[in-house]
C-alpha cells in the first residue's frame, strides 16, 4: 500500500493523445548516444515527476511513497539493495551478526557529513533508533521490537542490543527502511511537528533547496558528498504533475526526464516504450515485491465457511486479471510470499486453479445451491480508490463470480472511507487492496495474518478479521528466530496454513514501472531504486545538460 | 447610503458566521479522518503511530473543545494550522493566491472582453450570417468538456508542435528572473487560460447577444431609431448599457467563485492554484485547511455581491439601495 491518488488522477483522454502525438518523435532517430562513450559526465538538471505531492520530506515518519522517492536522494541509507536484495555497504560500511544472533554491529563510513556541515555519528543513529523508529514509524515498531539497548563505543561503531535474533532488521536499513535524522536538529523538539521535516537535512548527494506546495520541488548537487566526483546532475527537479495524460505528455515532449511508480496508464506504458527516447522499465521495485489480494471478510455467514472461500478462488482466473485487467504489468500470484522473495516463496503444492465447475460443486457442497433466479448469494466488493486498475480488478471479480451464481455490486468510495470499512467497521464482504511485501516477508507479509489490530481501525493490518492461533505463533517465532533456515520453513509453514484456509486470496504480484530519458545513464537499478537516489545518474546528452528550457527538445 | 452599509455589513459578519460553523459541522460528517488518510498514505500503522497522528491533529480532543477552539480562530480572524502540511493555512493560501489570480483574472478577462465583443456582434448582426458562426461556435465552446479542450491544446500546441509547455507554472530549470521570469510564466499562462476563457467566453456571448437582442426590442430604442440616430451609436449608448446588467450578476458570480479555482484545469495544466488544494484538502480529510479555504471564499462571495450591487446603482441610475 502506499500512495493515494497514484492512479488517482483520470488518465483524460490518452487513446486520443496516443492517435495524434506518435508522430512527435519521427525525427528523433538520432537521439541515442554512440555507445562507445560510457565515462559519466558531470553537469546537467535533471526533471523528474512527483505525484502525488509528498506530505511531509521525511521518510523517517512517514512512509509514504511519494516522501521515500524524493527523500532517497536526500538521505543516504545505512545500506543499499542490490538486485537481488543483498545488503551493499552505503553510510554503513560494514556489519556483522554475534553468533548468537543477538548483536547486530555497524561500522559507518567516516567523515561523512550532514548538508548544514555537522558530522554525522553513531550518535544519530542510536537516536534516531530510539526515539524515532521504535516510538514513530510505523513500520519499524515491530521491525526494532527486539532491540533492548544500542551502544556507541565509537563515533563510527553501533551496536544494536537484541532480546532474540532478529533477522529482519538487515532487511529494512535503506534510506527508505530506516532513515538516520540529524539527532542535533531533531534533539528536545516535537519530532512530528519538526519544520525540518519539511526542510530535510540529510548525508545525500542531494541538498534540499526549495519547495513550492503544489508546484515543484528543487534540489541541488551535495559538493561535499562522501563518495567524491559524485552525484554527476548539478540538479533535480521534481514537477507535480496531476492529471495522467499530462504526465505522458511532458515525458514524451522530454519536459521530463524521469517518473516512477507506473506514472502514466498501464495502456500508455506500452506506447511511450516504443518512443526512441524514452524507456520503460519494471527493475528497481524488488524491494517493495507487492501484491494484489482480496480479503475475505470471515465474519460473514457465508464466507465464514473455508469452503466457500475455496470456491471462490477457483472461479477467479489470475491469468486474465494480469493479462487483461493489469495489461501485463502484473504476474499471477499463487501464494501471499509474492515469487521475487524467492528464498521464502512456496506454495506446499496448494493452489486453486481456474476451475468453474469445481467451484460451483464446492458451493453446493457447502450447501449453497443455486436459487430458482441462479443465484446462490449476493456480496459487496470494496477496493482501494487506486484508480481504474484496481476498479477493473473488481468488475472482473463481480463478472467472474457470477459465472458461478454468486452476485455481487462493486461499491467506491474515497481512501478514508475504504480503510474506516474495511479495518475499523468491518463492514464488508470481499475488499481488494494491495500490500508491499518488502524483502522479508516479516516485514510486509506477517501484517496481513496477525490477529492482534483486527477490528481496531488499523490501516493495511488483518483486513479478513482471520483468527488462528497457529498462525499468530508462527509470525511470532518468525521474528525471534535467528537460524535463517528454520526460519524460511516457519514462512512456508505459514503460507501452507493461510492458503488451506485462504482468508485472503493472492490475486497478482504487481509490476510497477519506471519511465525515464533514453540518454540519461546510470548503472543497473539497485532492488530499491524507487527509494534510491540519482547518485549514480547522468546525462550521456550534452545538450540536454544545459538545462535550458528552449534545448529540451532535443534530449 | 451609510445605514445600508452598516446593515449590510452586520448581515455579511452574520452570514459568513453562520457558513463557518455549518462548515464546520458539514464536514466531519465525512467518514475517516486524517490521520487515517495519512496512514493509509503511508502503506503502514500501528496503533501507536494512529494515536500519535490523532494527538498531532488535535483529533483526540472532545468535539466541543475542537469547535470552541475554531470558533476563536474564527472569530479572531486566524485561519488555523495545517498539520498535515506542516503550516499554516493562511500561508498555504497566499502561496497559491498569485497562481489562482493569474489563471482566473486572464482567463474571465479574456472571456468578458471577447466574448462580449461576439455577443455584440451576434446581436447587431441577429439572424445573418456572421450570428450564425459565432452563436454556433459558443455553443460548440459550451459543450465541449472543459479538461477535452485542455488536452487537445496541449497535444497540438505543446506536443506536435512544440510552442508552448506542457504545463506547470514556470521552467524551475531554467533559472530565470524579472523580465524573461514574467515571459516564462505568461508562456505557461497561455493555454490554461485559453482553455477555461473559452468555456466563460462561451457563456458571455451568448449571455450578451441574448440580453442586447431583448433591449433592441424595447420601446426607446424604436424611438432612438426613429430620431435617426446611427445603428452604431444606439448598439454602444442605448442597448449596450442596458445590456450590462445581466452580464454584470454573472460576473459577480465567477468572481465569487474565483478562489475555488478551476479544479479540472488545474490538474491538466499541473497549475499550482487553490482549486487543486481544496480538492485535496477534502480528500486528505485535512479539515483545518479545508475550512480555512471554504472562509475565505465566502467572504469574497459576499464582498464581491455587495460590490455587485454597488454596481447596478452605477449602471442603471433608477436602482437604489435602501
Amino acid at each position: 500500500m502506499g500512495f493515494r491518488g497514484r492512479w488517482g488522477t483520470r488518465a483524460v483522454l490518452a487513446l486520443t493523445m496516443s492517435a495524434l502525438a506518435g508522430s512527435a518523435w519521427a525525427e528523433q532517430a538520432g537521439g541515442a548516444s554512440p555507445a562507445a562513450q560510457q565515462e559519466p559526465r558531470r553537469g546537467g538538471t535533471l526533471t523528474a515527476i512527483i505525484q502525488p505531492e509528498p506530505v511531509i520530506l521525511t521518510a523517517a515518519i512517514n512512509t509514504a511513497a511519494p516522501t521515500g522517492v524524493v527523500t532517497g536522494s536526500i538521505f543516504d541509507g545505512l545500506v543499499d539493495y542490490d538486485a537481488n536484495l543483498n545488503p551493499v555497504p552505503a553510510l554503513a560500511e560494514s556489519w556483522e551478526t554475534s553468533a548468537d544472533g543477538k548483536t547486530l554491529t555497524l561500522h559507518l563510513r567516516k567523515g561523512v557529513k550532514w548538508h548544514d556541515g555537522k558530522p554525522f555519528t553513531s550518535a544519530d543513529v542510536k537516536w534516531t533508533l530510539e526515539q524515532v523508529w521504535k516510538k514513530i514509524h510505523p513500520r519499524n515498531q515491530a521491525t526494532f521490537a527486539k532491540v533492548t539497548s544500542v551502544d556507541t563505543p565509537d563515533d563510527t561503531t553501533v551496536v544494536l542490543n537484541l532480546s532474540e535474533p532478529s533477522v529482519a532488521i538487515l532487511s529494512s536499513l535503506n534510506s527508505n527502511g530506516a532513515q538516520v535524522l540529524p539527532k542535533h536538529l531533531y534533539e528536545g523538539t516535537d519530532i512530528l511537528n519538526n519544520p525540518h521535516n519539511n526542510k530535510p537535512v540529510g548525508t545525500g548527494p542531494f541538498v534540499f533547496k526549495e519547495w513550492s506546495r503544489g508546484n515543484y520541488i528543487v534540489l541541488e548537487r551535495n559538493p561535499d558528498y562522501w563518495a567524491k566526483g559524485k552525484p554527476y546532475l548539478d540538479r533535480i527537479v521534481y514537477r507535480v504533475i496531476p492529471d495522467a495524460a499530462a504526465r505522458s505528455a511532458a515525458l514524451e515532449k522530454g519536459e521530463v526526464q524521469y517518473a516512477v511508480l507506473s506514472p502514466v496508464p498501464l495502456k500508455d506504458a506500452e506506447r511511450l516504450a516504443k518512443l526512441p527516447n524514452l524507456r520503460v522499465t519494471t527493475q528497481g521495485y524488488e524491494w517493495l515485491s507487492p501484491w494484489l489480494f482480496a480479503d475475505f471478510n470471515v465474519e460473514r455467514p457465508q464466507l465464514k465457511d473455508p469452503k466457500v472461500r475455496q470456491a471462490l478462488a477457483q472461479a477467479i482466473d489470475r491469468n486474465t486479471i494480469s493479462k487483461v485487467v493489469w495489461f501485463g504489468f502484473a504476474k499471477p500470484a499463487d501464494s501471499p510470499i509474492p515469487s521475487t522473495l524467492t528464498a521464502f516463496h512456496d506454495t506446499s503444492g496448494i493452489t486453486y486453479p481456474f476451475d468453474p465447475k469445481k467451484a460451483e460443486a464446492l458451493l453446493d457442497e457447502a450447501g449453497y445451491k443455486r436459487g430458482a433466479d441462479g443465484v446462490r448469494f449476493t456480496l459487496d466488493i470494496d477496493y482501494i480508490p487506486y484508480g481504474d486498475d484496481f476498479k477493473r480488478t473488481a468488475e472482473y471479480l463481480k463478472q467472474a463470480l457470477k459465472r458461478i451464481g454468486v452476485d455481487a455490486n462493486v461499491r467506491s468510495q474515497d481512501t478514508a472511507a475504504y480503510t474506516k470499512r474495511i479495518y475499523g467497521d468491518r463492514d464488508f464482504d470481499i475488499a481488494i487492496t494491495w500490500f508491499a511485501a518488502f524483502s522479508d516477508p516479516q516485514v510486509g507479509v506477517n501484517r496481513a495474518y496477525g490477529s492482534g489490530p483486527i477490528g481496531k481501525n488499523i490501516p493495511w493490518t488483518n483486513g479478513s478479521g482471520y483468527r488462528n492461533p497457529q498462525v499468530d505463533a508462527l509470525i511470532a517465532a518468525t521474528q525471534g528466530e535467528a537460524d535463517p533456515k528454520k526460519r524460511i520453513q516457519l514462512f512456508k509453514d505459514l503460507q501452507k496454513v493461510v492458503l488451506t484456509d485462504l482468508p485472503t486470496l493472492p490475486l497478482v504480484e504487481l509490476k510497477f514501472f519506471t519511465v525515464e530519458a533514453a540518454n540519461l545513464k546510470h548503472p543497473q537499478p539497485t532492488g530499491d531504486q524507487v527509494y534510491g537516489s540519482f547518485r549514480d545518474f547522468w546525462f550521456d546528452d550534452a545538450k540536454a545538460a544545459d538545462a535550458k528550457p528552449a534545448d529540451t527538445k532535443s534530449n | 447610503m451609510a445605514r445600508y452599509l452598516r446593515r449590510t455589513i452586520a448581515q455579511i459578519a452574520f452570514v459568513i458566521i453562520g457558513i463557518a460553523i455549518i462548515n464546520f459541522f458539514l464536514l466531519r460528517l465525512a467518514p475517516g479522518d486524517a490521520a487515517q488518510v495519512m496512514a493509509g498514505e503511508a502503506g503502514s500503522a500501528t496503533p501507536e503511530y494512529m494515536a500519535a497522528l490523532r494527538k498531532q491533529f488535535g483529533l483526540d480532543q472532545p468535539l466541543y473543545v475542537q469547535f470552541f477552539s475554531y470558533l476563536k480562530n474564527v472569530l479572531t480572524l486566524n485561519l488555523g494550522y495545517s498539520f498535515r502540511q506542516g503550516m499554516p493555512v493562511s500561508d498555504l493560501i497566499l502561496q497559491r493566491l498569485p497562481a489562482t489570480l493569474l489563471l482566473m483574472g486572464t482567463s474571465i478577462a479574456f472571456a468578458v472582453s471577447i466574448g462580449g465583443m461576439l455577443g455584440l456582434l451576434a446581436a447587431r448582426q441577429a439572424g445573418k450570417l456572421a450570428d450564425t458562426l459565432i452563436s454556433a461556435l459558443a455553443l460548440l465552446f459550451y459543450a465541449t468538456p472543459v479538461f477535452w479542450i485542455g488536452v487537445m491544446l496541449v497535444v497540438v500546441f505543446s506536443v506536435l508542435l512544440d510552442w508552448l509547455p506542457v504545463g506547470g507554472m514556470a521552467s524551475v530549470e531554467a533559472g530565470l528572473t524579472g523580465l524573461a521570469y514574467a515571459a516564462d510564466v505568461g508562456r505557461h499562462l497561455i493555454l490554461p487560460a485559453t482553455t477555461l476563457g473559452l468555456f466563460y467566453l462561451a457563456i458571455y456571448t451568448r449571455l450578451m447577444r441574448a440580453s442586447m437582442l431583448e433591449v433592441y426590442g424595447q420601446d426607446f430604442v424604436r424611438t432612438a431609431r426613429a430620431k435617426g440616430v446611427r445603428p452604431r451609436r444606439i448598439a454602444v449608448r442605448h442597448v449596450l448599457r442596458n445590456a450590462l446588467l445581466p452580464i454584470v450578476t454573472t460576473l459577480g458570480v465567477q468572481l465569487g467563485s474565483i478562489l475555488g479555482g478551476a479544479i479540472l484545469v488545474e490538474t491538466v495544466f499541473a497549475w499550482p492554484g487553490l482549486g487543486r488544494l481544496a480538492f485535496e484538502a477534502l480528500f486528505q480529510r485535512d479539515l483545518n485547511l479545508l475550512l480555512g479555504i471554504l472562509f475565505c471564499s465566502s467572504v469574497v462571495v459576499v464582498l464581491v455581491n455587495l460590490a455587485v450591487d454597488l454596481a447596478y446603482t452605477a449602471l442603471d441610475p433608477r436602482i437604489e439601495l435602501s
